[in-house]
């Protein structure tokens, strides 16, 4: 094939300028210029996706790196946390410190009564609201008796609201002079303005909105079963509804399917009931402080956008968080719980830190065990293996292995190590030996490229002074290699990082709290921690999910990065 | 230098085999595997055994059918110690485990979870039965005559004139959930029940011990109405919100947390609130349950203690903290039921399980 034609081309000549000619190097351009434009197209279609995607995270998962607290004086009774007096670090640690975060808070909002509400207003702290002065008076017990200024925990719940994603609050200063019957409970407000003839006719239509919709949901039912029990109980409402709104001069009533709406007045808080166009009646949230008249511009209307049954923040929760907010009482701080702390079950208290952990043990692991493995068998089948079907063989299948499914490893971990091995589930040890199984022939094929890649002329120069084979190799070609062999060593240990699959099948999707200690200690890894909180149904979890995907995107970023120093300032070009 | 490098692998082979030697010691940290829908529950009591002072339970998400298997391999300090479950134990496991030496189990009925069928908000509200979920999801339906035909419909309205006028799009969870099997027994099973022909077509399954009638409610149709969505709860509410035509099916807990976003759709004229459900009125609730090898108790350390605060007041009553995780209580009669026998450790018996 490399045979030269014996008959030279007889020489022809080339008229440039035919108009074939200038056809068809107009078409050669055009092509070029097509493959060009849609190489381009290619290229920001990518883009595209890729910052898509990595904006949809960012703006998911950054709230999830702040956190709000309260930051209250608390006062370290000694009668709570130390009865004894004895300040024993064991008594001190197991101590109630949430009691005394509910008297602070109670201290700070005050004049909420009755169980419920009680329960309500301590609901929007979270269950490990005293974990931070529970440190603190570990560090220094000298500080029980005093009062102390400390960060208290929000719930994951109050967070969400703090950070505005539930509903829009707008506050309208009232124009007329109004008075409240009552400090406390049922308050009825007079207004010498018309500040309640808005909502009402809002209301109005709201509830020709909701007779429509109940008709139409009258229609469904009856076409099944005209005798249905529900569609008695709509005809009722739908009754009920139509006598109310054909009578124009009456209060309207509102109910948790509408828009809050609420008076501020007197430095306290009532959420309406009832309005009509010059009262309103209400239950008060936050106490008043007296029955004064308040003048206009005094006193306002506050509507929340969504109504109550919408949101998981209640109006008292919400009128009790917007009123610390209004006493600079509430904090956002950066969210160190996330980056020191173990999983958890309540949004506000879990962190990354064991998965962290355990990832960098796995890979630990991983490393230990395939880099050496790795690079020797590259070593010994490029140099010194004998080439014959065998070594063909064993070469297709390394191939092969690079491309099996992850999960397959697991299954194989499971068998081999968990079930013959008798290795503990859960630990970092067996996951990193199942990466290591994974990452083998990544390594070991980058290995051989790279030391393909030496000239044969160093080889070829050591021998020819003298050096043995081996000698050769380890001396001279390996490390002129070890550039290229980092490089592929740093890429599959960032694709193992990545690895859920195989993690599956030997236990390491899992709930487990403690930071790992050591290797053979459950743990999780990051990306397993990802897909665990992606499925918990509160809604601070996927803040949570978006924020670890930004670890982990950082990780990666920073192993990818270092392989490319590597490679750059170790690379020789011949 | 490569020589070294030579050294620290054996040094490294040396320390994984001493890591594997000191693999079998006893243990202090209970291991709970099974289903992914308990999972949010079983894991908010380990982490509150944890903070009472135990060493916190270390909590899988295997599914039920996963957890069940993992459960059953044998006793001893190396095996689970307990496994949540969406749905109760079949016969088929119970005698894999008597098989492999695993004789007492004790089972806790933890709660309730409502099967929801769900859509994006703002949409009209709608109303189904189970017999029209049926007819808008099995492979095969009975025609007029009572014969089975392919799935002929390809619209809400088809099913029922009062239905909306869109295409039938229904995600759900894949075939390996539990969720799905409950579907298919509350929502599926039923609904093909209403139909006269297929009710004599049980009646002759039983006489002839064929299984065609299962067959039936078991097949789910493979023409796109039905969309498998994974078994990630979170991608379906997503879905909705983009597709308002679309109706999901998932646990009520996501319902609850979500409420903001998507609506659930009553079923036979019974909203999917948490008091239908927990009094037993709404129609798609499944019970929860916890299964704990009773020959554990007291060679794993506070197992029975761990029971004891998964059935205590606190945790799985009315006020308990599971129902702020979305858990639906059981009514207080059957709850004290499961308190009594759970805190005796009574082990399930074998005969009736079907």
């Amino acid at each position: 094939m490399t045979d030269i034609t014996a008959t030279p081309m007889l020489p022809k000549r080339v008229r440039f300028d035919s108009e074939e000619m200038v056809a068809r190097v107009k078409r050669r351009y055009r092509s070029e210029r097509l493959f060009k434009s849609l190489g381009g197209a290619a290229l920001l279609l990518t883009a595209v996706f890729v910052v898509t995607v990595l904006l949809d995270i960012i703006y998911k998962g950054l709230p999830a790196f702040t956190q709000h607290h309260l930051v209250l004086d608390v006062p370290v009774r000694a009668d709570v946390i130390d009865p004894k007096g004895t300040k024993n670090p064991e008594d001190l640690r197991s101590a109630d410190y949430f009691a005394l975060m509910r008297d602070a808070l109670a201290t700070a909002v005050p004049g909420i009564e009755g169980r419920v509400e009680k329960k309500r207003l301590n609901g929007i702290l979270s269950s490990g609201a005293g974990n931070e002065l529970r440190d603190r008076v570990l560090a220094d017990p000298s500080i029980i008796g005093t009062t102390v200024k400390v960060p208290l925990l929000l719930s994951d719940d109050s967070d969400i609201y703090l950070k505005g994603k539930q509903t829009r609050v707008t506050e309208i200063p009232a124009r007329g002079t109004a008075v409240p019957s009552a400090t406390k409970g049922e308050i009825t407000i007079t207004s010498s303005g018309t500040e309640f003839a808005d909502d009402v006719a809002v209301l109005k239509k709201a509830i020709v909105n909701r007779i429509a919709e109940l008709k139409s949901r009258l229609t469904i039912v009856e076409t099944r079963d005209p005798q249905a029990a529900e569609a008695t109980s709509l005809k009722d409402e739908i009754a009920a509804l139509e006598a109310h709104s054909s009578q124009p001069a009456s209060a309207e009533t509102l109910d948790s399917k509408m828009p809050s709406l609420l008076v501020a007045i007197n430095g306290g808080l009532v959420k309406l009931s009832s309005i009509s166009d010059s009262s309103a009646t209400g239950t008060a949230l936050l106490p008043l402080q007296s029955t004064n008249e308040a003048a206009p511009g005094k006193w306002s209307v506050v509507t929340y956008d969504k109504p109550e049954s919408n949101r998981k923040t209640g109006d008292l929760e919400a009128a009790v968080l917007e009123k610390l907010r209004a006493d600079g009482k509430v904090e956002n701080k950066f969210n160190t719980i996330f980056f020191t702390h173990g999983d958890s079950r309540d949004a506000e208290l879990a962190g990354i830190l064991g998965s962290l952990v355990g990832s960098v043990l796995m890979l630990i692991v991983t490393i230990a065990l395939a880099l050496p493995f790795g690079v020797l068998a590259a070593v010994y089948l490029e140099e010194f293996a004998p080439k014959n079907k065998f070594t063909n063989l064993i070469e297709i299948n390394i191939n092969n292995l690079a491309a099996v499914p992850s999960i397959v490893f697991g299954l194989l971990g499971l068998a081999v190590f968990l079930n013959f091995f008798g290795l503990p589930r859960s630990a970092p040890l067996v996951g990193g030996l199942v990466l290591a199984l994974l990452v083998l022939p990544t390594i070991i094929i980058a290995a051989r490229a790279s030391m393909r890649a030496v000239p044969p002329s160093i080889k070829e120069a050591a021998l020819g002074v003298g050096a043995s084979h081996q000698q050769a190799i380890f001396h001279h070609v390996l490390p002129l290699a070890t550039p290229g062999i980092m490089t592929g060593t740093i890429i599959g240990m960032a694709h193992a990082l990545g690895e859920t699959a195989p993690l599956l099948m030997i236990g390491m999707l899992a709930f487990i709290v403690d930071v790992p200690q050591g290797f053979t200690d459950p743990a999780t890894a990051l990306p397993a921690q990802i897909y665990i909180w992606s499925d918990l149904p509160e809604q601070a979890f996927e803040a949570k999910t978006a924020a670890a995907i930004m670890v982990l995107l950082g990780v990666l970023l920073l192993m990818n990065g270092l392989a490319i120093w590597l490679r750059s300032k170790f690379e020789r070009r011949w | 230098m490569f020589i070294s490098k030579q050294v620290n692998a054996v040094a490294i082979a040396a320390v994984t085999l001493v890591a594997f030697s000191g693999a079998a010691a006893a243990r202090d940290q209970i291991r709970i595997v099974g289903s992914s829908t308990v999972y949010p529950f079983t894991t908010a009591v380990a982490e509150q055994f944890g903070k009472a002072g135990g060493k916190t339970p270390i909590v899988e998400s295997t599914g039920t059918g996963g957890g069940m298997k993992i459960f059953c391999e044998g006793v001893g300090v190396d095996k689970a110690d307990a496994t949540n479950a969406s749905r109760r134990i079949k016969k088929s496991e119970f005698e894999l485990c008597a098989k492999n030496g695993v004789t007492d189990i004790v089972e806790l009925k933890v709660g309730i979870d409502g099967l929801t069928i769900a859509h994006a908000k703002g949409g009209k509200p709608v109303a189904l039965t189970r017999k029209q979920v049926f007819q808008a999801l099995a492979e095969q339906v009975p025609d007029k005559d009572g014969k089975l035909v392919a799935n002929p419909y390809q619209k809400w309205s088809d099913i029922d004139a009062s239905l909306p006028d869109v295409k039938i799009e229904v995600l759900g969870p894949p075939p390996t959930s539990g969720t799905r099997d409950s579907f298919h027994e509350l929502f599926m099973e039923k609904g093909a029940e209403g139909f006269d022909s297929l009710k004599a077509l049980k009646k002759a399954d039983e006489a002839n011990k064929t299984k065609d009638f299962e067959k039936v409610w078991k097949s789910v149709r493979k023409d796109g109405a039905y969309v498998e969505a994974g078994e990630n709860d979170n991608v379906i509410v997503q879905k909705l919100e983009g597709n308002k035509n679309a109706f999901g099916i998932f646990g009520f807990s996501f319902l609850e947390e979500n409420a903001s976003k998507i609506e659930g759709v009553s079923i036979e004229g019974v909203e999917p609130t948490y008091e239908n459900i927990s009094a037993g009125k709404y129609k798609g609730a499944r019970d929860l349950f916890v299964y704990v090898k009773k020959q554990h108790v007291g060679v794993v350390t506070g197992l029975d203690k761990f029971v004891a605060e998964y059935v205590s007041e606190k945790a799985m009553g009315e006020d308990g903290y599971l129902t702020t995780k979305g858990l639906v209580a059981l009514p207080k009669e059957e709850a004290e039921k499961v308190r009594a026998s759970a805190l005796a450790l009574q082990p399930l018996d074998g005969a009736l399980i079907n």
